[in-house]
């Protein structure tokens, strides 16, 4: 079981990184072609990240090694999502549980990360990106975690892995009221944590209006590549933990070589089309006042929290 | 209708300088220009002149004119009664050395830091190429407090868009004031007309600001043809506003998109950017250039094409379009709404110009203040109330449509009337003032014409000098997230401010 774990966990990692820049080559490409443009084209984030590590950073004189960690940082915390998130296969390590509090935890970890990069460029933008981004995460997290946990209540686990096992065991507990509205508040908060619209704008060039891209702007070259790989591989694991709790099937409940292609296909796809759709779905809408951004978390935080009494209420 | 009226002309000491234009300013007319001139340099009766251009809304224009002995130059200050009095007195004491006595804000305007001190590049004598020394700084007034920073922003910016530094004092996110460093855009274009053929200033004109081509090569031409005494026929005139109301079009549509732009619904940009394209193809096929340049001329106007009249009105229909799904989107209006308002009291004490003054319930534009040609019933002025970005996207809005009318109506006028010819001669002396509404608000030149038909003196007003301020003041409240968005709602030249 742990040889098929431990093959499991690399699939995923492998997967996680091939697909990541795919996935966000996909979304700016269905972006531009709904706004009538031509785009950059579907490998462009794949070229750009080459470019990227292919660079020596910059480093402002006076800067402390958090410059250097805080990337290293930000990329194994992702890692370490993609490789506990049920992406390809429920099949999980015992000793090392894709616990929801652990996935909480280690995406924490992230945006320390990030805030600290932020902070330690030591320009207003990266103090301002940094101060904004803990204000959303303050309020994202509690969500992830509520959101979850509803899920988990059912299942009678808090694995991730096991509850999706559980829902794909019992097709009729997705379409229960607790079940979406906890999908729906997970939904909202993976927008506002990936820095999407209408949270944040990741396609702005203007500083002022930035949250992710005040705190990297300082950093370049390999630094500014493994942030930029860091995140959008952040952006694919919680997609992907979506992808697989809203929609379970098809991925591998044990580590067989069939199953595990299935179940590669699976995520593939379920991926490739829910970041299209999030990408059509950004043409039509604007980005939000920062101070009514809170009000759509907040409410997120409503919707998590109904779900989980619920969940109590029904089972 | 044919030119307006010569100014009346009146000349005080200095004693009697600021009385005047208090009195002249009670008259319901506006400051619009201030030129220095300096007469007979480097003779023992050297001289400043200073002439102070007031523009009325029915046409009227006064010229107050003071003469001081050139050494130890002062004027009493006009600050008092005139905020844009104050300012151009900060730039003459930049440029000139005139100081104005007792000014309420004694800082620099134009010059930076590591100009050499007692530099004036403006008079005959000053070094053409003077030894900057390193920056020496430039002091912000700091707000000091609980929880207050500051965010510096520029010159260098992310977009492609023109230098100047803007320093925020921020609580939280909310901006407690503004600063704003302009003048990185400094060419001495003012100098540079000196000397050169009065037909030769045009090229220069239309380069003073690139969006403003036309509003500021016609403004050029105008104020020539005033000062030697040249008439303009009624069809050059009806092509000149033709001129300036696409330039208006193409700016306008532009804007709409960037505004949309900034609240992140990119979809708009993309289809105003296309509209704006088939804007600049249609000028290329007008003129020649897509920035309508070369077809203003002393005395006259040209068009190498008949303007197509059905893709000017199916652009405006599609700006009309765009314009609607923007405001009815909850998202983006609620963006623009209450978003940096610019109160009508302060936008009226402050002197601004344009769309920005219009928005905030002024009505002022040049093209029923100071017409120089007859746009009949498809004209009226667009104003809204409210002063926030939402009141300046929607002004833009209605002079869309009121400039895509004005097209049709005046391309009709001009087919029916016969090209003229006319040999010009060009002689001086004189002085003359051009005023036009350009697509940012009213511009104001003032040449003077030696005797040999050079350009002695051109003092060149861009409505983005008077509305510059006027920025700070309507971002009190507004949160740093915003700022690019009423930023891109004021759009303000910084080339035509610096000159």
């Amino acid at each position: 079981m742990t040889i098929g774990a431990v093959t499991v966990i690399v699939i995923h990692l492998v997967l996680a990184v091939l697909l990541s820049p795919v996935l966000i080559g996909v979304m700016r490409t269905t972006r531009a072609r709904l706004e009538g443009r031509v785009g950059g084209g579907i490998r462009q984030p794949w070229r750009d990240l080459r470019k990227l590590l292919a660079k020596q950073p910059t480093r402002a004189p006076g800067s402390t090694p958090v410059l250097t960690l805080a990337p290293i940082l930000l990329m194994a915390s992702s890692l370490v999502l993609c490789a506990l998130i049920p992406f390809v296969s429920t099949v999980a390590l015992t000793s090392v549980p894709g616990d929801l509090f652990v996935v909480v935890g280690v995406l924490l970890l992230g945006t320390v990360a990030l805030a600290l990069l932020g902070l330690e460029s030591g320009t207003a933008f990266g103090g301002m990106g940094s101060s904004r981004h803990m204000v959303i995460a303050a309020l994202v997290e509690p969500t992830v975690l509520l959101s979850i946990y509803a899920l988990s209540v059912p299942a009678g686990t808090s694995a991730l892995a096991a509850i999706v096992r559980a829902r794909l065991a019992d097709p009729a507990s997705l379409l229960n009221p607790a079940s979406l509205l906890a999908i729906f508040a997970l939904v909202v908060v993976v927008i506002a944590e990936t820095g999407r619209l209408p949270v944040d704008n990741p396609s702005t060039h203007l500083e002022l209006t930035m949250i992710h891209e005040a705190m990297i702007l300082e950093s370049g070259g390999r630094d500014l590549g493994w942030l930029e790989l860091g995140s959008w591989l952040r952006l694919t694991a919680l997609l992907g933990l979506v992808a697989n709790l809203a929609l379970p099937w098809g991925i591998a409940q044990d580590a067989a070589p069939l199953g595990l292609l299935v179940g590669v296909a699976a995520i593939t796809g379920k991926l490739l089309l829910l970041g299209a759709a999030l990408a059509a779905v950004e043409v039509f809408i604007a980005k939000l006042r920062l101070f009514r951004v809170p009000e759509l978390l907040a409410g997120s935080f409503v919707l998590a929290f109904l779900s989980v009494s619920a969940s109590y209420l029904v089972f | 209708m044919s030119r307006l009226d010569p100014p009346e002309v009146i000349r005080v000491d200095r004693e009697r300088l600021v009385e005047t234009i208090a009195a002249q300013l009670a008259g319901g007319l506006r400051l619009g220009l201030v030129a220095a001139h300096e007469d007979r340099p480097s003779t023992s009766d050297a001289r400043f002149r200073i002439v102070h251009v007031l523009l009325g809304a029915d046409g009227r224009r006064v010229e107050v004119v003071v003469e001081i002995p050139r050494a130890g130059a002062w004027l009493p200050t006009l600050a008092g009664v005139s905020y844009p009095a104050g300012r151009f007195e900060r730039e003459m004491r930049d440029l000139y050395g005139i100081v104005p006595r007792d000014h309420p804000q004694p800082y620099r305007l134009v010059r930076h830091g590591h100009w050499p001190t007692g530099y004036h590049p403006m008079l005959a004598d000053a070094d053409p190429n003077p030894d900057f020394g390193a920056d020496a700084g430039f002091p912000f007034a700091e707000v000091t407090g609980k929880g207050v920073y500051e965010i510096p922003v520029g010159p260098v910016h992310a977009g492609l868009i023109e230098p100047g530094h803007f320093r925020f004092s921020v609580v939280g996110e909310t901006i407690v004031r503004m600063y704003q460093r302009l003048y990185f855009a400094h060419r001495g274009v003012e100098k540079l007309f000196e000397g050169r053929p009065a037909a030769e200033g045009i090229a220069l004109a239309e380069r003073i600001s690139g969006d403003t081509a036309v509003g500021h090569s016609l403004a050029f031409a105008m104020a020539v043809e005033d000062a030697l005494g040249i008439e303009v026929a009624e069809r050059e005139r009806l092509v000149r506003a033709l001129l300036v109301e696409c330039e208006r079009l193409y700016n306008h549509i532009n804007d709409i998109g960037a505004i949309i732009n900034d609240t992140g619904f990119g979809i708009v940009n993309q289809h105003a950017a296309r509209l704006r394209e088939t804007l600049l193809r249609h000028n290329e096929r007008l003129t020649g250039h897509r920035l309508l340049r070369g077809a203003i001329r002393i005395g006259g106007a040209d068009l190498l094409d008949r303007p197509d009249l059905a893709l000017v009105a199916a652009v405006a229909d599609e700006a009309a379009e765009l314009a609607r799904i923007s405001t009815e989107h909850p998202m983006v209006a609620n963006r623009l709404d209450t978003t940096a308002v610019l109160p009508p009291d302060q936008a009226r004490s402050l002197g601004v110009l344009g769309y920005v003054a219009r928005a905030s319930g002024i009505r002022v534009d040049a093209r029923a203040d100071q017409p120089f040609a007859d746009l009949g019933d498809g004209f009226h002025v667009v104003t809204a109330e409210a002063g926030d970005v939402r009141a300046r996207f929607d002004v833009r809005v209605g002079e869309i449509a009121v400039s895509a009318r004005l097209v049709a109506d005046l391309a009709v006028r001009i087919q029916a009337l016969e090209r003229s010819s006319a040999v010009l001669e060009l002689a001086g002396p004189g002085a003359g003032l051009g005023v036009v509404e350009a697509w940012r608000g009213t511009l104001v030149h003032r040449v003077e014409v030696g005797a040999d038909g050079n350009l002695t003196r051109v003092k060149v007003v861009d409505p983005s000098f008077c509305t510059w301020p006027a920025l700070g003041i309507a971002l009190a409240d507004t949160i740093v997230p915003d700022f690019p968005l009423a930023n891109k709602s004021f759009n303000l030249s910084y080339a035509g401010n610096d000159l």
